[in-house]
C-alpha cells in the first residue's frame, strides 16, 4: 500500500473531459472495480467447486462412520475412522469382483473398438466412393440411437443367444454402442493424414496389409488416445444396457453392482457410500495420472 | 485432402492404395453393428406393431394400436413431458454453468487448473455412483440437506417424495455432473478466438461486457452448437440417475421414456408397447438433433 499510494496521488485519474489524449494508466477506480469483479468471479468459481466436491465429501464422512453413528453428515469423524463399511461393501456387495469384471469388459471392449474402428475407417477415408460415403453417414447416424430404445429386441436376441450374464454378450453390446463414434473419429483423422506416405510405401512394393499395419496404424496414436479414453470411460460407467445384461453378482460390472447393492441395502447407506467410493477410486487414480489426456481426449471427441 | 490436389492431374496411385479390396476392412465392424444395433432397431419397429408380451410365442399384429395407445396414455404423456424437462432443463443449466465457468477460468486466476480438474471430475464418474452419493445428501433422516433445514429452524423435507422437486433435483444433478463437458468445449472455443480481436475491441473502447457480447459470443457459436447438441441428447435419453435416485417414482412421476421402457418390458410385460416407446424416443432424438444442427448452422460456421 505504501508504494502504490504516492503513485496514485502523483497521477490522478484523468477527467472524462480530456478526450483524445489516451490515458497513460488505467484509472484507479477502474482498477479497483476490476479487482472486485475478479474476487467475485473467484468466489463464484470456488462455490461451484465446493458443490462439485460435496457428494464425494458426504460419501466419505458417511462411509467412515458406523451405521449407528447419527452425527451429522457434514462432520468428519475425527475421533476414529471406521472401516467396517468398506469390509461389508467388499464382502456382501462383491465390489472387488465387480471391479475385476469391469476391468475385463472395459479392456477387451476398448481394444476391439480401436481395432475394428481403425480398420473400418480406412476404406471410408481412403476410398470415398458414393457407397462408402453413404455407409459413413449411416454409421454416424447410429450415434443417435438411444441404448434403451432397442432394449426389447436386443434383450430378446441376447437371451436366445445365451448371452445374458456372459462377458462376451456384454462386450459385444458395448463394442456395438461405442463403434460408431470411434469409426467417425478415425475416419476424420485419416482424412487429415497425407496419402503420399502410403503411396510411397506402395511404390516400394509394400502390399495393402503391410501399408495398413506398418504405415497407417502407427500414425493413429493421437486419435487412438482419444478413442481409448472415450470408450474406456463410457464402458466402465455404462449401466443402461449392462444393468439388464449382467444381473448375476458374479458377472456384474461396477455400475450394475453398485445399483443392485444400493437397492438391496437401501437401509444400509454407509455401506453403499463405501461401495461408491471404491468404485470411484480406479477412475480417480487414472484421472490423477492422465488428467491432460482425459480432458484433451474428451474435447477432441466432442468437437467432431 | 482434395483441395491439395492440383486440378486436372489424376492421382496416379490412388487405386493402388485404395482398391475396392480394402472395402473388406469395414465388413467386421458393419457386421457387428448390423447384428447388435441395426437389426434390433428394425426388429423394434416390427415389434411395436404387435401385442407381444416379451416371453411367450404368441403375438399378433395390432397395427398402430400401440402408437394410438401411447398418445392417449396419461402416464406416457407425463413421462414424455419429464423427458423434455430432463433434456431442455439440463441443456439450459449446463450452458449457463459451462459458459460461466469457461469465461471465469479463461482469466488468469490462482488455482484455475485445480478448479477445472474438480469441475470436470464427475464427468468421469458413473452416473449410478454420483446418484448414490447424491442420494445420501437428500435422505430424510440425517441427510446433509435436512440437517441444514433443521439447523435453520425448519422441518425435514422428503425431497424425493415430491415428484416436482424430484424431477428438478434430477435435472440439477445431471447438469452439475456433466457441466464439465460444456466448460471444456467453451474453454476450447474461447482459446481459439485470436487475441487480436480483443485487443482491437479494447482499443476501440469496448467494455468487457460488450466484448463478450459482440466478439466472443458470435465466435463461440460452433462451441455452443456442439455443447447444446451433446447435452440435449444426453438429457433426452437420461436413465441412470433417475433409476438410482427415485426408480421412476413416486408412482410413475419421475420416469423418463428410457426408464419407462424397462418398466413396461420387464414389469408390465408389454414388450410390443415398450418397443413403440423405443421407436418414439429414437425419433424424438433424431428430430431434435437434425433441427438443432440446422438451427445452429453448425456446418456453415465451421467452414468459415
Amino acid at each position: 500500500m505504501t508504494t502504490t499510494a504516492p503513485m496514485i496521488s502523483t497521477a490522478p485519474p484523468e477527467a472524462p473531459s480530456s478526450l483524445g489524449t489516451r490515458p497513460s494508466r488505467v484509472p484507479a477506480s477502474v482498477h479497483t472495480r476490476r479487482r472486485v469483479v475478479g474476487v467475485a468471479i473467484g468466489a463464484l468459481v470456488f462455490i461451484v467447486v465446493l458443490v462439485q466436491l460435496l457428494p464425494f465429501y458426504v460419501a466419505l464422512t458417511t462411509a467412515l462412520k458406523e451405521r449407528t453413528d447419527l452425527s451429522s453428515q457434514w462432520s468428519f469423524p475425527t475421533a476414529k475412522l471406521y472401516l467396517g463399511n468398506f469390509v461389508s461393501a467388499v464382502e456382501s456387495g462383491n465390489i472387488l469382483q465387480a471391479i475385476g469384471n469391469s476391468v475385463i469388459v472395459t479392456v477387451i471392449s476398448t481394444l476391439i473398438v480401436c481395432v475394428l474402428g481403425a480398420m473400418a475407417a480406412y476404406p471410408l477415408a481412403r476410398r470415398p466412393t458414393r457407397l462408402n460415403n453413404v455407409i459413413a453417414l449411416l454409421i454416424l447416424g447410429l450415434i443417435m440411437v438411444p441404448p434403451l430404445s432397442i432394449l426389447v429386441p436386443l434383450y430378446t436376441m441376447l437371451n436366445q443367444m445365451g448371452a445374458i450374464n456372459t462377458y462376451w454378450g456384454a462386450i459385444l453390446v458395448m463394442v456395438a454402442t461405442q463403434l460408431p463414434l470411434s469409426i467417425f473419429l478415425y475416419t476424420a483423422f485419416m482424412r487429415s493424414l497425407p496419402i503420399s506416405v502410403e503411396e510411397a510405401a506402395t511404390m516400394d512394393g509394400a502390399n495393402r496389409l503391410q501399408v495398413l499395419v506398418q504405415i497407417v496404424f502407427p500414425m493413429l496414436k493421437p486419435v487412438s488416445a482419444t478413442v481409448v479414453i472415450l470408450t474406456g470411460v463410457a464402458v466402465w460407467n455404462e449401466f443402461a444396457l449392462s444393468g439388464y445384461i449382467l444381473t448375476s453378482p458374479q458377472m456384474q460390472t461396477i455400475a450394475p453392482a453398485i445399483a443392485s447393492f444400493f437397492s438391496v441395502q437401501s437401509s444400509n447407506l454407509p455401506a453403499a457410500a463405501a461401495a461408491s467410493l471404491l468404485a470411484v477410486l480406479p477412475v480417480l487414480v487414472a484421472y490423477l495420472f492422465l488428467q491432460k489426456f482425459f480432458i484433451k481426449g474428451m474435447v477432441a471427441g466432442a468437437e467432431k | 485432402m482434395l483441395k491439395a490436389r492440383p486440378l486436372g492431374r489424376p492421382r496416379p496411385f490412388r487405386s493402388a492404395v485404395g482398391g475396392p479390396g480394402i472395402n473388406l476392412l469395414y465388413v467386421p465392424a458393419i457386421a457387428l453393428l448390423a447384428v447388435f444395433t441395426i437389426y434390433p432397431l428394425m426388429n423394434g419397429i416390427m415389434l411395436s406393431f404387435t401385442n407381444w408380451n416379451g416371453y411367450s410365442a404368441a403375438r399378433s399384429n395390432v397395427g398402430f394400436d400401440n402408437y394410438v395407445r401411447l398418445f392417449s396414455d396419461e402416464t406416457f404423456r407425463l413421462v414424455l413431458v419429464n423427458t423434455f424437462i430432463y433434456g431442455i432443463g439440463s441443456t439450459v443449466i449446463q450452458q449457463i454453468l459451462g459458459l460461466g465457468l469457461a469465461l471465469a477460468l479463461d482469466r488468469k486466476m490462482r488455482g484455475r487448473n485445480i478448479a477445472k480438474a474438480i469441475v470436470y471430475l464427475p464427468v468421469l464418474v458413473s452416473p449410478v455412483v454420483m446418484g448414490t452419493m447424491y442420494y445420501l445428501l437428500f435422505q430424510y433422516n440425517n441427510g446433509a440437506f435436512n440437517d441444514v433445514m433443521v439447523g435453520l429452524g425448519g422441518e425435514r423435507v422428503a425431497w424425493l417424495s415430491d415428484s416436482g422437486a424430484a424431477v428438478a433435483i434430477i435435472v440439477v444433478i445431471n447438469s452439475l455432473q456433466f457441466a464439465g463437458i460444456s466448460m471444456i468445449i467453451y474453454l476450447a472455443g474461447l482459446q481459439s478466438i485470436p487475441q487480436m480481436y480483443h485487443e482491437a475491441a479494447t482499443m476501440d473502447g469496448a467494455s468487457p461486457v460488450k466484448q463478450f457480447w459482440y466478439v466472443s459470443l458470435p465466435l463461440l457459436q460452433p462451441a455452443l452448437a456442439t455443447s447444446v447438441v451433446i447435452n440435449l441428447i444426453g438429457g433426452l435419453k437420461l436413465y441412470d440417475v433417475i433409476e438410482v435416485m427415485t426408480g421412476g417414482g413416486p408412482g410413475y412421476s419421475t420416469n423418463s421414456v428410457s426408464t419407462l421402457i424397462g418398466v413396461s418390458y420387464f414389469d408390465n410385460q408389454s414388450a410390443g408397447y415398450a418397443s413403440g416407446m423405443g421407436v418414439v424416443l429414437f425419433i424424438i432424438i433424431v428430430l431434435f438433433t437434425l433441427a438443432l444442427n440446422t438451427l445452429l448452422n453448425r456446418r456453415r460456421l465451421e467452414q468459415q
